[in-house]
């Protein structure tokens, strides 16, 4: 985990690592999610390469979701919901012992359906987490809050206003800002759950350009439900589908394959949209 | 025909509940009134600066107020951290369904009940005989505070499960221990709740008597200290108007002393709530 | 994660003292009245002469009979106005007075108990004492207690009447429902548990009364033949005597008070039941 702050730039965004150089950075492997007897995820095994975004789609309730949370640990949080099976990052079971579940979260950002800014100002919404982890000085603390707002592409339209509140900015504004709250700790990777659908189209198109920004820099793993959009962005796609209630993840490829020339049919049916 | 039965219900049950309206506020009315016209001539600023003396039937309240406070605190400062930390516990450490939490909220639940002069029969027996506390400011507050529990708990138990789950998830999500999220998110979102719970409590405590009268006492001079006896407001009116004779005139002052304070304290919950809920927006 | 184990260790000792008052409270109730529980059989409750504590006759009939009858009477006179308060801020009175109404009825619960008893004394008994002597008696009692029950009922009715969905009025009023027609048939039954809930605990409220009840209903151990009698509840009888009670007859004021906490007990489980089953 990198908390040597001293090494924090982002620097252009265009030059991040050549993408999609199939280097492994999350190992999936055996993962079954149940909660309480019901199982919600079967038997996942599916690499996820550095660098790249890769998209999860699939109908409503194939697990999805709880595949995302269950990479930062968030299913801890949910009664009743237990885990088989390995999720490695850098070679790492997150599961491991030794492992700090604090740090895990901070090197994986997350960005939620619905935008999820904490009732506070701009300013805190960046620094609060920040804070949390050991990056006190305000002038570093500044640093990082325009840097990430630059990223974000929300600098120009909020630095005047950095203390009013959160909640006043607009859909679009209050889901970039969660982006940029999200990498303000620098993560390697980033989760998104459907980042797009709780905003309008043009809210939707600003985000979904910022994320197409963002690769390469970091490892993206997103959640659609809108096929055009994993098409557009994601160099990777998984497919998952949902038998008697329980995902399972049935094909896993390059975009370009899943969509153009799936191996199973239940795949050719969904993106083509005849099922699901 | 029919319509016409039909109307003629319509009107006389609009008319039974127009008439128990009136004949609820006619009567709460009444009872203010007679307080106002009762203790406003007694009302003075010596009412509240001097101790009472001859049984209180001259003198003022202040011995009494200063015991009112002390024993407020005494609950106040005993029950707020048991009962906070309780709520804390089972809205954010354990699942619905823990037996452990079960327990606990049912022996809240039952506590909840208990009526206050049973309180006073195990404060008596408890804090002021096995503890040796006796008639104290003490045994009366820390009464007073197993009484509070079950309130602010509950309030405050409400008050944190209304916080959106999402702020628990992002916090989460970018690392935060579940401690900081609590002290820097889901408290100060909680907190109108937490407040109003809590003045709920102080009325209900101010408005004490029963559970007071065998742990904190009857003596009306000036508390020297915490293990002092000392009469509350509530249980000088009771006394003013029961056991002395010519006591009427500061007992309706007293009274009106109480209400007013309690009618305070609501608006003040109030304005606190709504205060709190827009700064908490600006930090 | 250090700090996190350190909060939840703390919370949890906080969260066993607080489970662990209710067991308290139980074990020192048992333990006072423990003398006269385990000399005397349960009987002797029942078939005293009366309540004679210094002659060791400790029938506690006659001061059970006045507490039922005045919280009785209490719900009986609460009851009614306490709906009818409630369907006058949801359905009847213009939202304005709706609101001032309910706000009204709001402070009224924050009332001491102390002073309605206080008001008993000097305004209801005189009254009541000018029609029928000596004034104190069941009928001042349950006016006093019905005075404090009643924000209960209207505010606990409020809230289940508020909580019907507005949809199931709007289907109402499409059939072409009078206002009665959709208050008694829909309003009403939807809202039922929660009232009900709402008059239970108000009854266990009633039950446990002490000072209001003491204050104005003239204490004599006796079943009243009229509601101008006076009469003595369970509660003001541990009121009134704790302060020079000793030996056998402090132990048998414990054992009114285990009584009273049992007919509690007993009624607000059943609001829970109640509340419970309105869930499924």
């Amino acid at each position: 985990m990198n908390t040597n702050r001293d090494a924090f730039t982002l620097g252009p965004l265009e030059s991040g690592p050549a993408c999609c150089v199939p280097q492994p950075i999350i190992q999936v492997k055996n993962l079954s999610l149940r909660y309480g007897d019901k199982i919600a995820l079967d038997n996942v095994t599916l690499d996820v390469f550095k660098g790249c975004i890769t998209a999860l789609i699939g109908p409503s309730g194939c697990g999805k979701t709880s595949f995302l949370s269950a990479i930062n640990r968030l299913t801890d949080l949910i009664p009743g919901c237990s885990i088989n099976g390995r999720i490695l990052i850098n070679g790492q079971d997150i599961h491991a012992a030794n492992n700090n579940v604090q740090a895990l979260r901070r090197n994986i950002g997350m960005v939620f359906q619905k935008p999820t800014p904490f009732p506070l100002s701009v300013r805190r919404n960046l620094s609060l987490p920040l804070n949390e982890h050991g990056v006190i000085k305000k002038s570093e603390v500044a640093a990082i809050i325009e840097q990430v707002l630059q990223d974000v592409g929300l600098w120009g339209e909020v630095c005047d206003r950095l203390d009013t509140p959160a909640l006043s900015l607009s859909g679009g504004q209050q889901q970039r800002l969660c982006i940029a709250r999200a990498l303000a700790l620098n993560p390697e990777i980033l989760l998104m759950d459907e980042p797009c659908s709780a905003l309008d189209p043009i809210a939707s198109g600003v985000v979904e350009d910022l994320i197409n920004r963002l690769q390469g820099r970091y490892t993206i793993v997103i959640v659609t439900h809108n096929l055009a959009q994993a098409r557009r962005i994601a160099n990777y796609a998984a497919f998952f589908w949902v038998r008697e209630r329980t995902g399972q993840l049935i094909e896993f490829g390059r975009c370009q394959h899943i969509f153009e020339s799936p191996n199973h049919e239940l795949t050719a049916a969904f993106v083509n949209g005849h099922r699901g | 025909m029919f319509e016409m039965m039909q109307r003629i219900r319509e009107l006389s049950v609009q008319s039974l509940v127009y008439l128990a309206a009136l004949l609820v506020s006619a009567i709460f009315i009444w009872i203010l009134s007679d307080l106002v016209r009762g203790g406003i001539a007694h009302l003075s600023w010596e009412f509240l600066t001097e101790s009472p003396r001859d049984a209180g039937r001259a003198g003022g309240i202040a011995s009494i107020l200063v015991s009112t406070i002390l024993i407020l605190l005494v609950a106040l400062v005993t029950a707020i951290p048991l009962a906070w930390a309780t709520a804390v516990l089972l809205a954010e450490f354990i699942p619905i369904t823990s037996l452990f939490g079960k327990v606990v909220r049912f022996s809240l639940y039952v506590l909840a009940g208990v009526p206050s002069i049973v309180f006073g029969l195990f404060g008596n027996a408890f804090f002021s005989i096995y503890l040796g506390l006796g008639f104290s400011i003490l045994s009366g507050g820390l009464t007073l505070a197993c009484m509070l529990l079950p309130i602010l708990t509950a309030t405050a138990e409400a008050g944190l499960r209304a916080v959106p789950d999402n702020y628990r998830l992002s916090s989460a999500a970018l690392g935060m221990t579940r401690t900081a999220a609590l002290i820097h998110l889901i408290v100060p979102a909680a907190a109108p709740a937490l407040v109003a719970g809590l003045l709920i409590g102080i009325g209900r405590a101010l408005a004490e008597t029963a559970a007071l009268l065998f742990t904190s006492g009857y003596v009306d001079r000036m508390p020297g200290s915490l293990l002092d006896s000392g009469r509350a407001l509530a249980l000088h009116i009771f006394d003013l108007s029961m056991n002395v004779p010519g006591g009427d005139a500061p007992a309706f002052a007293a009274a009106l002393i109480l209400v007013s304070l309690l009618l305070c304290i609501n608006i003040l919950a109030m304005k606190l709530a709504y205060d709190l809920q827009r700064r908490k927006m600006m930090i | 994660m250090q700090t996190d184990r350190l909060l939840v260790g703390f919370l949890r000792v906080g969260a066993m003292v607080s489970a662990l008052v209710m067991l308290l409270i139980l074990l020192f109730l048992l333990l006072e009245s423990w003398p006269v529980l385990s000399q005397l059989s349960l009987l002797r409750f029942v078939v005293d002469t009366s309540w004679h504590p210094l002659e060791g006759a400790y029938n506690l009939m006659p001061m059970l009979s006045g507490t039922l009858l005045a919280s009785l009477g209490a719900l009986l006179l609460a009851i009614p106005l306490g709906i009818a308060s409630a369907l006058f801020i949801v359905f009847f009175a213009p939202s304005y007075v709706a609101s001032l109404y309910r706000r009204f009825i709001e402070l009224f619960a924050g009332i001491p108990s102390v002073v309605f008893g206080f008001w008993g004394l000097t305004t209801l008994v005189p009254l009541i004492g000018e029609w029928q002597p000596p004034g104190a008696s069941l009928l001042a009692g349950v006016t006093v207690l019905t005075l404090m029950v009643l924000p209960m009922v209207a505010l606990t009715a409020y809230t289940a009447l508020a909580a019907v969905p507005e949809e199931l009025f709007r289907n109402a009023a499409a059939l072409g429902l009078s206002r009665w027609g959709m208050v008694r048939g829909v309003a009403l039954p939807a809202a039922r548990t929660g009232i009900i809930a709402g008059i239970i605990l108000a009854a266990a409220r009633a039950l446990g009364e002490t000072m209001a009840v003491l204050m104005v209903a003239g204490n004599v151990v006796q079943y009243p033949e009229s509601v101008f009698d006076p009469i003595r509840t369970l509660a003001a009888n541990i009121a009134l005597e704790m302060a020079y009670a000793m030996g056998d007859h402090r132990a048998a004021l414990f054992v009114s008070g285990l009584l009273l906490m049992a007919l509690v007990m007993v009624l607000s489980g059943m609001a829970g039941l109640v509340e419970k089953q309105s869930h499924v």
